[in-house]
């Protein structure tokens, strides 16, 4: 589409500096509010006048929002911070690589910046026929415009669609599966909900107008790390078309406890997710279970690319997402040699 | 008489800030009636710290900080390439740290610092060590991106000052230049790390 270098429409601002007053401004405007953290989603669909709250309750200025603390032996990382500062805290870099990964390779040095943890995990599909304002499934019509025969959907799923084949763009939200984290959400009516990161996000057999379990009102405040998984050993790939920028075609995040060395380690446990692939980023656990207790090797790896694909139901244009993930399945079991990304 | 065309677009601007903010004060706030009481509500009229200077905006609830740069301030050096956060052409330093003056709102820049291509140079007019380096290796062709790479450098430089060519490249990878002279911005950039670290 066109793009528009006009100012965006006017929309009233509020800048609240606590929670409280957030989500008292989030009830009074109810369907018109526009929940605004580092803003790199919002302005693309605000600029686009595909949106048009009343209102933006900007969480910029929540300080309770912010910052990593310990916590229990992990991490407890604040919405609002930014996905900079994850790559450069030096417990993620230490124990958690896998979510420095996954930060580092969101979009660009200054959209990490400014991007949020919390806003990565909550940001919206980036399907376009739904981002140009297309009255789809998603949008609150009655078709899916990237499921017909003539509908370009090279980056669309392979997995569990549902009348909606859009995909999942959250880099940091298939490592933070792996590590097993925990999001605190404080609902509309000030309650506290802690909700485990592989069902924070929902596909549409759920909820088809929505990504995550996130209700109107309600806030993700923080995101919590377990010991778990720290100092496992990860593997995190993201495969897209360019190098900066891009969202993932499929990604894979694994985190794994192996006995022994080398050649004859046994997977002890594993938590394996791949991203790209479905409207939510999605566990493999059948495959989980399929290799626990089995050695690290190329075989494993084989049986379990082979499990991951079960099911999966290419459309016209990304038959290439099957091989792609079974690949990158393998290289999670099996690791390859100088294939982690590093920047 | 000449007449740069810089100079004349400056005229323009200065004339359209007069008269945005006679509409500012003559038919007061507008939008604004009924609102004030909620906590967390912004007044249009604003204070901005922009290459050290304080100066007094209005700046609309939906504005973005390259438009009141650009169209307010009249600091053009700032360029609009996509207004998507897709090309770094936009690229400012926010307390240091780079970002897409396209995708920030002029509100949320209240009491923060913002530096622009403007003001990197010394009040005497001695051009920053990247500005020189960009001047020694001819760094750039058409140079419509040369602010926002050079701010995405100065702002890496600050957390990297010595960084490898690769590292750097990584650095400044949030900006493209369509003439595709990445390899000699590079070098231009590094050299500028280099007179950096000598000054």
């Amino acid at each position: 589409m066109a793009v528009i270098r006009d100012p965006m429409p006017a929309f009233e601002l509020f800048q609240p500096t606590s929670v409280a007053d957030a989500q008292a401004l989030l009830d009074r405007y109810g369907a018109g509010a526009w929940v605004l953290a580092g803003g790199l989603d919002s302005f693309d669909w605000l600029k686009d006048r595909i949106k048009r709250p009343a209102a933006l309750v900007d969480l910029g200025g929540v300080a309770e929002l912010k910052g990593i603390r310990e916590r229990d032996g992990g991490l407890e990382i604040g919405a609002m911070t930014t996905l900079t500062e994850v790559v450069h805290h030096p417990i993620v870099r230490e124990r958690y690589s896998i979510l420095l990964e996954a930060a580092e390779s969101a979009a660009s040095p200054q959209i990490r910046n400014q991007g949020t943890i919390g806003g990565n995990v909550s940001q919206d599909t980036r399907c376009w026929y739904y981002r140009a304002g297309w009255p789809c499934y998603r949008a609150g019509g009655n078709i899916c415009y990237a499921d017909t025969p003539e509908s370009i959907n090279r980056e669309h799923a392979i997995l569990q669609a549902d009348r909606c084949v859009a995909v999942s763009p959250s880099d940091t939200a298939p490592a933070l599966i792996a590590l097993d984290a925990q999001m605190v959400i404080r609902t509309s009516d000030g309650d506290e909900r802690v909700v485990p990161a592989q069902d924070y996000f929902v596909g549409p057999a759920i909820d088809i107008t929505r990504m995550t379990v996130l209700q109107p009102g309600d806030l993700l405040t923080t995101i919590r790390i377990p010991a778990t998984w720290a100092g496992a050993r990860f593997y995190f790939e993201k495969v897209r078309d360019r190098q900066v920028w891009d969202f993932a075609l499929v990604s894979v995040a694994s985190a794994m406890v192996v006995k022994g060395e080398d050649n004859g380690a046994i997977i002890e446990r594993i938590r394996l997710v791949v991203n790209g692939v479905a409207a939510r980023p999605l566990r493999l656990e059948a495959v989980e279970a399929l290799v626990q207790g089995r050695p690290r090797n190329e075989s494993t790896a084989v049986i379990a690319s082979n499990r991951a694909i079960e099911g999966a139901q290419p459309l016209r244009f990304n038959a290439y997402k099957l091989p792609l993930m079974k690949n990158l399945v393998k290289r999670a079991i099996r690791g390859v040699e100088g294939g982690t990304w590093t920047s | 008489m000449s007449l740069s065309r810089r100079t004349f677009i400056k005229g323009v601007i200065a004339g359209g800030a007069v008269a945005s903010s006679s509409a500012y004060l003559f038919r007061g706030g507008g939008s604004l009636l009924g609102q004030t009481s909620a906590p967390g509500s912004v007044e249009r009229l604003i204070t901005l710290v922009v290459n050290g200077q304080q100066r007094r905006v209005d700046a609309l609830r939906q504005e973005t900080l390259a438009m009141t740069l650009r169209y307010k301030l009249g600091l053009t050096g700032t360029k609009l390439g996509c207004d998507r956060a897709e090309c770094g052409a936009c690229t400012v330093l926010i307390d240091d740290v780079p970002h897409y003056a396209c995708s920030v709102l002029t509100h949320s820049v209240r009491g923060r610092q913002v530096r622009t291509i403007e003001g990197l140079a010394s009040p005497t007019g001695e051009l920053h060590p990247i500005q020189r380096a960009v001047v020694d290796e001819q760094g750039f062709q058409c140079a419509f991106c040369l602010p926002g790479f050079v701010m995405a450098a100065t702002g890496f430089l600050k957390t990297n000052p010595n960084p490898t060519r690769e590292e750097l490249a990584h650095g400044i990878s949030g900006n493209l230049c369509r003439c595709q002279d990445y390899d000699k911005i590079l070098t231009a950039l590094m050299r500028g790390a280099e007179y950096m670290r000598g000054a």
